[in-house]
């Protein structure tokens, strides 16, 4: 399916990619005299219904069914399906269940986001790779000091590279191995990793005592210790690309159009009634946030809410216009869209796929700001929730503390190194302009590790003091109302995730989630608005020395892998193969079907 | 994670493994194998355990290839060069369920590549139907796969089901396998990674053929219930059950269902030892039967049965286990609608 026309523009598709979550597709059009993308779409390939079937359950199965929605993440989707719980049935968990959520959300951040840099992305970036796409960059490597040697061991970064060798990398093998360690982390809290069996609205189930959290305490010190060596080693890594790749910058660009729904409760604010959320909201140990331009524009998570909106764009769905609606106004009175998710029904109807009408079956979710319809991305989560905190100055407990532009973040002595402050700092580009782009959402992902470490310190400290103070217990009974509404808000691994409820007669009456790739994997919107993959694929310069017959495309492969693609995540998503863009990009008079 | 590009002729010779996450699913079977230590992957791949055949491991979670097709390194050229033929032996792994692609007259609710002959996705059940008459084993991991699962739910819009309702329970392979079912929501790490190996040998010829029961599952993994591997069984016996969760003692009262369940998550921990589910607070939501989830629903009412049985539970005895025997026997069966045909039995009105 690799078609060349006489204009030099080759159709080059990718599908499946490897090294994500659930099946993603990649259609481009690649100009290989000027070297770049000039188009691309995305697809994916599951249907399974969710919003469907939960209709009519009882709505404490809700957090068991959400689970599954994805199988790196899924405790993200039990979680916020929780908190929507709680706020439907006014129940406010103790303290103690709150901390323990909190350690094991903390776990999965800093288990997920190193198997997917170090055993996922890393292998974008190792030696085996840079040596089949630019080999004159591996020289260069092998030759290039690291800056932060004495800190990480690796004196070249060539050696780096050669580390992050699948299986053979000395540091690919110990980060799996660390990626079991803390899931173990995680199971000590949540039970089961990835669908938990230890979570319930009202609390946790998890047996509080001195030998949990020790358990927990020991192996988060390894990983602190294990982090003071990956955050310069990445560092020197990503540094290298800029300078061994001029205009690397450009690789993922788009607009620093970002969304953070927060994440990791304080239980000493949260009491989970809506009325209360802009409050809770802004007591999170990660601020929300919805940046435009790299501008703060709210952190307000009422705000947030009613500013979510689900399009349609050429989707196998019929509309919902005529459908009726479960919520008008919100428990404050505020009016609510026909197009938020609480209103929103899912009507599939499976076509034929036709790029000139239906080809797709992802709804867009976009951010209304009151004038547009905002295609925000999460970058993968990392980037966007560092973002948000560093602007929102909210945060500051010791470990971890917002700066306004930045966030620092504090790790204690451990068993080799001696205590060491990070900092992570808005990125610009050279002449000062917002930079959110490939490299810098994976450098986000590593300092992330930290951040999630950094809280995990302090709800261990949080935890234990409940439990010599002898409030052991870890949750609360509640019972179902006849009706709510309901949301949680949270951040999946990937980025922002929402769950909005309507209970009518006890059960489930709509039940929708929203993950983060919608957000990121979506398509053209109803207004013809790229989705973020393929606004940040399209125009990505190509660095590859590989001619056409033998071009791997890791220049778009680590653009699109930036934002941690988890197409599970999609939920009722079905991205089609490409609809030609309005504006016409090249002299192209036949299309060729990929 | 190729180890070569070469066929399984010859003295030293190399199975495929065929991963295919293209069901209704969310990954999380493969991530979970992520997870295994008993073995774990990278011994799998690496053969660092005796007597193992050379494996290449063609997983889209990990794998390095990831270039176009008909490009360099194109991923999905190995799944073409099944179906020519070209690899044998084969192990075949699903993850996810198999939809009722029947049921409507357009569209597909799943693929995973594209058909080069028509240029659109190649669905689920096509590479089923191409394959399973070439692979050597197919392996289907996850309750997903295994049985249908969560998204074979009432009401479903999909007509889900498990690769035996799809392929028919009877179905044996070239080489005389059933189809090995590992189920499981998530599956458990070290239970898919073990049965790997064993199959692996017993390809290679080390092993005689894998021990199933009814539901096609290894026996020696889901011989025993969860409650016979449950820590908090002394609480069971001394009829003194968790009121609350957080509790430490039994919690059949708030939703367990451990009693009939075929599991052996509690005796084996999640990773590592650690972790599990009612030894540790977590309520047995019977996430490994072919019963799930609609026969464990609501999940966190107390179970039917457990009512009598709890109640007599310190008269431990006969009549205690023909009541489970009763219980387990409908537990242990898919609900009627997963099933092959033109019609959707989910009770889902559909608008095509």
């Amino acid at each position: 399916m690799t078609t060349v026309d006489d204009t030099g523009i080759v159709e080059m598709a990718w599908d499946p990619i490897t090294r994500i979550v659930g099946s993603l597709g990649i259609y481009t059009k690649i100009d290989f005299k000027a070297k770049r993308v000039v188009e691309c779409h995305s697809t994916s390939s599951i249907f399974r219904g969710y919003s469907i079937f939960m209709k009519g359950k009882d709505p404490r199965d809700a957090h068991f069914i959400t689970s599954r929605i994805c199988g790196i993440c899924g405790d993200n989707h039990a979680t916020c399906s929780v908190y929507t719980q709680n706020m439907a049935y006014g129940v406010r968990p103790p303290h103690l269940g709150e901390w323990i959520i909190n350690l094991g959300e903390s776990a999965e951040y800093m288990f997920d986001h190193n198997i997917f840099q170090e055993n996922l992305v890393g292998v974008d970036f190792c030696e085996r790779m840079v040596a089949e796409t630019n080999p004159g960059v591996l020289e260069l490597a092998n030759r290039t000091e690291s800056p932060h040697a004495a800190d990480h061991g690796y004196k070249y970064i060539g050696d780096i590279m050669r580390s992050l060798n699948p299986l053979e990398g000395e540091f690919y093998r110990e980060a799996l191995q660390v990626s079991r360690s803390t899931r173990e982390m995680f199971c000590l809290m949540e039970g089961r990793h990835v669908h938990p069996s230890t979570l319930y609205p009202g609390g946790v189930g998890t047996t509080a005592t001195v030998q949990l959290f020790t358990d927990y305490l020991t192996r988060l010190m390894r990983y602190v210790e294990f982090m003071k060596r990956v955050v310069p080693m990445h560092d020197d890594l990503f540094d290298f690309f800029y300078t061994a790749l001029p205009g690397y910058e450009e690789v993922g660009r788009r607009r620093a159009d970002l969304v953070c729904w927060g994440s990791l409760n304080d239980p000493e604010h949260c009491d989970f009634r809506y009325e209360h959320m802009t409050d809770w909201g802004r007591k999170m140990f990660v601020s929300p946030g919805v940046i435009r331009d790299g501008k703060l524009l709210t952190n307000d998570l009422v705000e947030i809410n009613l500013g979510i909106r689900i399009l349609l764009g050429s989707s196998y769905y019929d509309d919902w216009e005529d459908q009726e609606m479960f919520v008008t106004r919100d428990p404050l009175g505020n009016p609510v869209d026909r197009r938020h998710p609480w209103n929103q029904h899912t009507i599939p109807k499976p076509a034929k796929r036709d790029f000139d009408g239906k080809y797709s079956w992802v709804m867009s979710p976009r951010w209304f700001d009151g004038k547009d319809h905002l295609a925000a991305d999460t970058g993968g989560g990392p980037i966007a929730r560092l973002w948000a905190t560093a602007l929102g100055g909210l945060v500051d407990f010791g470990y971890v503390r917002s700066t306004g532009s930045s966030v620092q973040i504090n790790l204690p002595k451990t068993v080799s190194k001696p205590a060491v402050t990070f900092e992570w700092k808005i990125p610009v580009d050279a002449s000062g302009a917002p930079l959110s782009n490939a490299i810098e959402r994976d450098r986000a992902r590593t300092y992330f590790q930290a951040y999630a470490a950094a809280c995990a310190l302090y709800f261990t400290e949080k935890a234990l003091a409940e439990i010599r103070a002898g409030r052991t217990k870890t949750w609360e009974p509640f019972s179902v109302p006849d009706e709510a509404n309901s949301c949680g808000f949270t951040e999946a691994v990937r980025g922002v995730l929402s769950h909005h409820m309507v209970i009518r007669g006890g059960k489930i009456a709509n039940y929708h989630p929203y993950p983060p790739t919608p957000w990121n994997a979506s398509v053209r919107d109803s207004f013809g608005t790229p989705g973020p993959y393929e606004d940040a694929v399209q125009n990505t310069p190509i660095f590859e020395e590989n001619p056409p017959d033998r071009f791997k495309g890791i220049d778009i492969m680590r653009a699109v892998r930036s934002f941690d693609p988890c197409l599970p995540c999609g939920v009722h998503m079905y991205l089609g193969n490409g609809k030609l863009l309005e504006k016409v990009h090249s002299p192209m008079s036949v299309i060729l079907s990929t | 994670m190729a180890a070569d590009t070469q066929s399984g002729q010859g003295a030293d010779p190399l199975v495929h493994i065929l991963w295919m996450n293209g069901g209704l699913g969310c990954d999380g079977d493969s991530v979970a194998l992520t997870a295994a230590t008993q073995p774990s992957i990278e011994e799998i791949a690496l053969g660092a355990l005796p007597g193992l055949p050379r494996v290449a491991v063609h997983w889209p979670l990990i794998d390095f290839e990831c270039g176009p097709e008909t490009g360099a390194d194109n991923f999905i050229e190995w799944w073409h060069k099944a179906d020519r033929g070209e690899l044998d032996p084969f192990v075949l792994v699903v993850e996810g369920s198999i939809p009722n692609e029947a049921i409507k007259s357009e569209g597909y609710w799943c693929g995973f590549g594209n058909n080069p002959a028509t240029g659109q996705p190649m669905t689920t059940n096509e590479w089923l139907d191409r394959l399973a008459p070439k692979a050597t084993v197919i392996l289907a991991v996850g309750t997903c796969a295994t049985y249908g699962g969560i998204h074979a739910m009432a009401g479903n819009p999909t007509g889900a089901m498990g690769v035996p309702d799809y392929l028919g329970w009877d179905w044996r392979s070239k080489a005389g396998l059933p189809i090995v079912c590992v189920p499981g929501c998530p599956i458990h790490p070290d239970n898919l990674s073990e049965t790997i190996l064993y199959l692996l040998y017993q390809v290679a010829g080390q092993a005689p053929m894998i021990p199933l029961d009814e539901a096609l599952r290894p026996t020696w993994l889901f011989g025993a219930t969860v409650h016979e591997g449950c820590d908090r069984a002394g609480y069971y016996e001394q009829g003194d059950f968790a009121a609350e969760y957080g509790s430490p003692k039994c919690l059949v009262k708030l939703g367990c269902w451990g009693p009939v369940v075929k599991c052996n998550v509690p005796k084996r921990g999640w990773i590592n030892g650690v972790g599990g589910c009612p030894n540790v607070g977590g309520i047995c939501i019977a996430c490994t039967m072919p019963g799930f989830p609609d026969k464990f629903m609501p999940f966190m009412d107390e179970p039917p049965g457990s009512r009598v049985s709890t109640a007599a539970s310190t008269l431990y005895g006969t009549v205690i286990r023909t009541l489970r025997g009763f219980t387990a026997k409908t537990a242990d069966e898919e609900p009627k609608w997963r099933k092959r045909g033109n019609e959707l039995l989910t009770g889902y009105q559909k608008n095509w």
